[in-house]
């Protein structure tokens, strides 16, 4: 589905990462595969190191930090912000939603939005045309698209498919109304019926969590994990990415009749080092123009990695100049998206620590 | 220069891959084993492997390796 809008903004993006680093030197031996095996996969998936939130630390927390450091960094007035949009597939619980837990927290005003999005790696492209629809609104005027996943607390340190790579953070983006008129050409596919490549399949409703449901069992190939650990189908994830993503992009391209040598960055999720390198190449875009540092630095946060992306590789250029980037989120639900806009001259684009 | 069969036997050198009639199905090579594989061949005949060829059927036989790495560019 093609999607369009005008006047539209991003003023702002903050990262939010752990302290934790965990290193995959540290972690092979987790794994019941020999060790040579585990590390010819070092340099061609990207497993390095990842950042990881502390037994107890939730999605909330993570955001609060980072919404409390842009006020105090005077980036942010408290009573501004008309609505939370905060995508996240680890809520601190099932209910209340978690956005109104973070607008508790920071004593917000009433008269706003809170709303929790159900979405992953998608899902930096998913809360941004949510946040373009709601800026519709003459009275929301800022829209906090809250990016948070903390995953590594539902993954087994024992799976080596899923463990290396994954990765906890959040981000703040700031969404306004713009003075311009500049095209956001966008476009969003969503496939159900692939829903088991990506799951946690027991702990909700369908199958709750007891004490079978935890215990931890070897998959047939090797990895350890449990009915309530998050499980991937490696192979079926990566043919769908090759398969429906750069079709994706070359219509979106098309449809914004912008050629893709016209494109500043390709900011796109990170599941893993080698999948980008071959989505360039597919592409036929230099690496340098499609960052894949993040997975091996930071992990593969979800919905968080493009955000992440945008503030460790652009940085303060996202301040100075205008870039025309391509963002492209692919993964759970099956849900693949992109989005091909104008972005800088924002107010500000930095990462921090979460301590 | 290595060939194909070497660097299969280099990735699991705990098989015999000459005595398979399917890599896949026998699970002789998993789907990381795939990517290790490609990297691999890549690296050793300079060429670049499709993101959409890198599927089971590509790879369970040493005669379907070596018609992907042909159809890649490998030079004979």
């Amino acid at each position: 589905m093609n999607l369009l809008y005008h006047g539209r903004k991003i003023s702002g993006i903050l990262s939010v990462l752990p302290s934790t680093i965990s290193k995959f030197d540290d972690e092979a031996g987790n794994y019941s595969f020999p060790r040579d095996k585990t590390m010819r996969l070092k340099s061609v998936m990207g497993f390095n190191e990842h950042r990881v939130v502390p037994e107890g630390v939730c999605v909330s927390d993570l955001c609060v930090f980072g919404i409390e450091r842009l006020i105090a960094d005077g980036k942010l007035e408290k009573d501004s912000i008309d609505a939370i949009l905060l995508i996240t597939q680890s809520p601190d619980h099932f209910m209340p939603p978690t956005s109104n837990i973070i607008q508790g927290r920071l004593g917000l005003k009433r008269d706003m939005i809170c709303l929790d999005i159900n979405q992953g790696c998608a899902g930096f492209e998913i809360g941004l045309l949510q946040a373009f629809a709601l800026l519709d609104q003459q009275e929301i005027r800022k829209v906090l698209v809250l990016n948070a996943d903390v995953l590594s607390r539902k993954t087994s340190k024992q799976d080596r498919n899923s463990y290396p790579l994954i990765g906890d953070a959040a981000s703040i983006t700031i969404v306004e109304r713009s003075g311009d008129d500049i095209p956001i050409h966008a476009n969003v596919q969503m496939d159900g019926s692939q829903r088991e490549a990506l799951q946690i399949p027991a702990g909700g409703f369908r199958i709750p969590a007891t004490p079978a449901t935890a215990i931890m069992k070897d998959d047939g190939s090797g990895n350890i994990r449990s009915a309530e650990n998050l499980v991937m189908n490696g192979q079926d994830v990566f043919s769908f990415v090759m398969t429906e993503v750069p079709p994706m992009i070359q219509s979106l391209a098309a449809y914004a009749d912008t050629p893709l040598e016209k494109i500043d960055y390709f900011l796109f999720h990170q599941p893993n080092k080698f999948m980008i390198q071959k989505l360039a190449e597919k592409l036929e875009v230099p690496y340098e123009k499609m960052p894949g540092n993040i997975v091996e630095n930071y992990g593969n946060s979800s919905g968080v990695t493009i955000p992440v992306n945008v503030t460790v590789n652009l940085g303060e250029r996202a301040v100075l100049e205008r870039l025309k980037v391509c963002f492209a989120g692919f993964g759970v639900g099956l849900t693949w998206s992109s989005i091909l806009m104008d972005i800088g001259k924002m107010d500000f684009c930095y990462s921090v620590n979460f301590e | 220069m290595k060939n194909i069969a070497e660097i299969l036997n280099s990735i699991r050198p705990e098989f015999d891959f000459n005595n398979s009639k399917d890599f896949i199905k026998e699970g002789m090579l998993d789907s990381f084993d795939l990517i290790t594989l490609v990297a691999a061949i890549e690296e050793a005949f300079g060429i670049k492997i499709d993101g959409r060829d890198i599927v089971p059927e590509n790879f369970n036989s040493l005669a379907a390796i070596e018609a992907l790495a042909s159809r890649s560019g490998r030079k004979k």
